[in-house]
């Protein structure tokens, strides 16, 4: 299994060249959490379980992202600073298709 | 004001499980937890979400979890002082707590125990410029009380069970409900959702979607507030009551100044012994710790809190001696008479 890299602006604007596995089961939310970059207890309240909103982050790039689930659009439907291109990093998989992908971490609400 | 032996900051279910422990070494237990109900994240987030790794239970219901520790501790008759926040901790000379909350209740303790997962849960506040001076002048984040709202114009903001169970509630209380939302969609029980269309449809509840709250009027209370509809210019309308309900989320809060050693937004302790913080006599057990290798998960805050249960009896009787028992030879005595205990054999002979 390859890794991918991405790229993620944490939330002082800082952006960070990231290598993540694909084959750890690991979604953006829990890339950014190994990486620390965001506080603990800031980002991944709810465990990625997409009640919180507290991973949300900006899609950059042109990535074909696999669809919302019900879950997930309805969370953003109650989240502060939402965009067109706003995402739950929790339902972000790390996997080859988004080799390349370019994130920003919403503010912490 | 409350005594008590071990004061557990925080009623998840790290929180409830010390009870039993410390129950066995007959050591009386008092939660606080900012939430009005028990069970923490457990409760409050994902009721119905299963769970699969507490030992021996292959699935469980967040929800379900709760109450079986409640019933697992209820012989040891725990207090509880629930929707209040501890705000301060002050140390005693003779090595005792007061523990004080956000509405001045005051708990002494011989021992504190800081169970408090992520932080205390509190309101998520819409970014609006001056909503923070219509707090409580009109504003307000959480129902405690309904008929504060009879004959009163309210609107409600948000699109989940709180915002549509409490519209239906104040359909028949309040004057008027607005219940204003950024989707057409609601995230809900499908009879709340159901319920709401049905008062829409009797004009007891008036539907504003997909629209958000832009602004609020008034001088020092809130007399109306500016409503943008996707892709329709802003309106005002006229309210007496603004209640945005866009859930909660867990903040460290005052237990941050409380002189404890904070690291990565949780409380640093001695696991190798007892999970005592740098204040001796405060520990802290579950999610709220940490210390190398930490893990988040409900299986370790149990370990964590019998082992922090035993440290607080040498604490509070230095001079007992004491050793551990199994609840299968011990049984369990509750404070409330009860006793539970395994059965006896028969010996009897065969003829």
């Amino acid at each position: 299994m390859q890794d991918i890299n991405i790229k993620i602006t944490d939330r002082d604007g800082v952006t960070h060249d990231i290598v993540a596995p694909t084959d750890m089961a690991m979604n953006l939310m829990e890339v950014v959490r190994s990486y620390e970059l965001a506080p603990e207890g800031t980002i991944g309240v709810c465990g990625g379980m997409a009640m919180c909103a507290s991973c949300q982050c900006y899609v950059k790039s042109n990535h074909e992202l696999p669809a919302m689930s019900d879950d997930e659009d309805a969370m953003l439907a109650e989240a502060f600073d939402v965009e067109d291109n706003s995402r739950l990093g929790c339902q972000i998989q790390m996997t080859p298709e988004i080799d390349g992908l370019e994130v920003e971490l919403a503010p912490e609400s | 004001m409350i005594t008590t032996d071990i004061l557990i900051i925080g009623a998840g279910p790290t929180g409830l499980f010390t009870v039993f422990e410390a129950g066995l070494l007959k050591l009386k237990c008092h939660l606080i937890d900012a939430l009005p109900q028990p069970g923490g994240q457990c409760s409050e987030i994902y009721p119905k979400k299963p769970i699969y790794d507490i030992p021996a239970y292959p699935e469980i219901l967040a929800g379900d979890l709760t109450d079986n520790l409640m019933e697992q501790i209820k012989q040891f008759e725990p207090g509880f002082t629930l929707g209040e926040r501890a705000d301060t901790l002050e140390k005693q000379d003779d090595g005792t707590f007061i523990v004080t909350t956000n509405k001045g209740t005051k708990h002494h303790a011989k021992v504190v125990a800081i169970a408090g997962g992520l932080g205390s849960f509190e309101p998520r506040k819409p970014k609006l410029d001056n909503i923070s001076k219509f707090e409580d002048n009109g504003v307000e984040y959480i129902i405690k009380e309904p008929e504060f709202y009879r004959n009163k114009n309210v609107v409600i903001a948000g699109g989940g069970d709180s915002a549509l169970d409490w519209s239906i509630f104040l359909a028949d209380v309040a004057k008027s409900v607005t219940l204003v939302h950024r989707r057409n969609e609601f995230r809900g029980a499908l009879d709340s959702v159901e319920k709401v269309q049905e008062l829409k449809d009797a004009n007891k509840i008036a539907l504003i979607t997909p629209a958000e709250i832009t602004g609020i009027l008034g001088d020092d209370k809130v007399t109306g507030l500016t409503i943008q509809k996707k892709g329709e210019e802003a309106f005002t309308i006229d309210t007496d009551h603004f209640v945005p309900l866009f859930g909660l989320s867990p903040k460290l809060g005052p237990l941050g100044n409380w002189g404890l050693e904070i690291e990565k937004n949780a409380i640093k302790v001695n696991n190798a012994l007892d999970y005592q913080t740098n204040i001796p006599g405060v520990y802290a057990i579950g999610d709220v710790n940490t210390y190398p290798g930490k893990l988040k998960l409900i299986l370790c805050g149990f370990h964590e809190a019998t082992l922090m249960c035993q440290s607080a009896f040498q604490r509070i009787f230095p001079d007992k001696k004491y050793v551990m028992k199994y609840t299968t030879v011990g049984g369990v005595q509750g404070f409330d008479g009860t006793k539970k205990e395994a059965p006896k054999a028969v010996v009897k002979a065969i003829q």
